[in-house]
């Protein structure tokens, strides 16, 4: 969305293509390597040794996590994330449609829902924890209890706001309920599944860490509390950016798989717009 | 007649269906510890929970846990709420700004705010302060998007005709940029403040901070499933009325907008 505002902004005559290309190259770094470079300047001269300057940090992070770390500690982790998010799209999904669909489900769930949508998810992590014990399904089941629900809620949401009169086309052309759901149904609820989805992502990934920081003895939660109870300030910081990175590696896929699955939904937009 | 009456009739009946359903999810766990199939010891009674719930309420020492998670709830949300506006302000009318800023942006936002958490320890230790670095960072990223997103939505026409009858910069601040940004705001505003308390509960889970967060940690590790349960109850329905607290708001300061209008006319 912005970037368009900036394409349209941007021409008000003619410019080359490659001093467009150059100054929009500007814009998008200039002001982080001016932040790097005045952290650079303070983590030097400052004393107290919690903020060290970007060389450093960068040089712990391929110490750190280049490596064997690599393979212990942040691919388990990853792999547990990506099996909660899965888990709790399909489960989020299937759910959703059958209680969306059935009016009295809906409403026999809904006050029950609304609560547990409420609890903070990171509350569930003792929960678990008593029932499955400290093993890697409980942390999978924490990601899901947490990830779950905005995708649930969603997807109710969206299959219950399907146009009445597709629906009933639907009904009076006889089309059976598998293709419904498939070419009807999914379909309407997409955006919304979507944006359920997104909410979905950032919790699962705070879910992650935190259920390593509690519970753990590898995974990249853990690693980081353990650099910072041992004083281990740039490797810590290279723990952090490190999850920044696989913050916004998220964002990115989640971004591009967005606008695969609802290219059609944002062409809609654009001719309503025009 | 009959028209009248189903309509009438339709709000009673979802009411007691989620009363209906309420209870079942009652029944239901109750009677897992009951037919033996998870040791009690692990998921304790309903009863039990309840009635440790009640105990609570009559408790001084918990409604100070409690104050002391609201207190960082509250001084977190407005202090991101405040930093959020004036900057989302600043940046959103502001082009240059804007394209200035936007990759850092897109950098900080999806960084998981509880990956701060050793940092915050580091500068501030076992304190609410290490608690309010966390809530702020998470609740700002929600109120700032929609506030830039809220300012660049003015109507063009309506910014132009403002300039063509020379409105100050002020004015157009308060008659165009407000109205058009407050649904934003109201939006972001109220992501923030279930954010906010989800956080202040993990940093006291994670921290050791005072507070319920503390609280459920203590429980765990004592072994007393009960006391868990009904605390996480508790942070349940906190959340719940974090919820609809900030939805009432919503509409009452948006009953003027065609969003709210539109419903109640439906």
């Amino acid at each position: 969305m912005t970037a368009d505002t900036g394409r349209t902004a941007s021409t008000p005559r003619q410019r080359g293509v490659g001093s467009r290309i150059a100054a929009s190259f500007r814009y998008a770094l200039g002001l982080p390597m001016l932040l790097l470079v005045v952290w650079g300047l303070v983590g030097t001269n400052e004393t107290s040794g919690f903020f060290p300057d970007p060389l450093t940090i960068s040089e712990a992070f391929v110490d750190t996590w280049v490596g064997p770390a690599f393979v212990e500690d942040v691919l388990p982790s990853l792999y547990r994330l990506g099996l909660g998010v899965a888990a709790s799209i399909v489960l989020g999904i299937a759910a959703g449609t059958v209680i969306g669909l059935a009016h009295w489900l809906r409403e026999l769930l809904e006050p029950l829902l609304e609560f547990l949508r409420a609890i903070p998810p990171p509350v569930l992590i003792p929960v678990v924890m008593l029932l499955l014990g400290i093993t890697d399904t409980m942390k999978v089941v924490v990601i899901v209890s947490g990830a779950v629900w905005p995708i649930l809620l969603n997807t109710i949401e969206g299959v219950r706001a399907t146009d009445s009169v597709m629906t009933e086309t639907a009904h009076s052309f006889r089309v059976s309920w598998w293709e419904r759901l498939w070419f009807l149904v999914l379909p309407a609820a997409s955006p919304r599944i979507m944006a359920g989805v997104r909410q979905a992502l950032s919790v699962a990934l705070i879910l992650m860490v935190i259920s390593e920081m509690f519970a753990s003895s590898a995974g990249l939660g853990y690693r980081i509390a353990y650099f910072q109870r041992n004083y281990l300030i740039a490797e810590m910081w290279s723990g952090i950016l490190l999850l920044g990175l696989v913050g916004v590696f998220l964002a990115v896929a989640f971004g591009f798989v967005e606008r695969r699955v609802l290219r059609w939904y944002h062409g809609i937009k654009e001719v309503n717009r025009a | 007649m009959s028209v009248l009456t189903t309509r009438r009739l339709r709000p009673l009946r979802k009411t007691l269906l989620g009363v209906v359903g309420l209870a079942g999810f009652l029944v239901v766990w109750q009677s897992i510890p009951t037919l033996g199939l998870i040791n009690p010891q692990y998921l304790p009674y309903v009863t039990d929970v309840l009635a440790r719930l009640f105990e609570q309420l009559v408790d001084l020492a918990f409604w100070r846990r409690l104050r002391s998670t609201m207190t960082s709830w509250a001084i977190g949300l407005t202090v991101a709420t405040c930093a959020a506006v004036v900057l989302g302000t600043v940046v959103g009318l502001v082009p240059f700004l804007r394209r200035a800023t936007h990759t850092i942006v897109e950098f900080l936002r999806p960084i998981p705010s509880v990956a701060l958490i050793p940092l915050a320890v580091l500068m501030f230790g076992i304190q609410m302060q290490a608690a309010l670095v966390i809530i702020v960072y998470a609740s700002f990223w929600q109120v700032f998007v929609q506030v830039i997103y809220g300012v660049a939505d003015v109507d063009a026409v309506a910014r132009d005709t403002a300039r063509s009858f020379g409105l100050r910069r002020r004015e157009q601040l308060t008659h165009l940029v407000l109205p058009t940004t407050l649904p934003y705001l109201m939006t972001g505003l109220r992501l923030a403040a279930a954010v906010a308390l989800i956080l202040a509960v993990t940093a006291e889970m994670v921290i050791g901070n005072p507070g319920l967060g503390r609280m459920i940690e203590l429980s765990r590790s004592a072994g007393d499933a009960a006391g868990l349960y009904a605390l996480v109850v508790v942070t349940g329905l906190l959340g719940l009325t974090v919820n609809l607290v900030f939805r009432f708001i919503e509409r009452r300061v948006l009953s003027w907008h065609q969003s709210v209008r539109g419903e109640e006319v439906r």
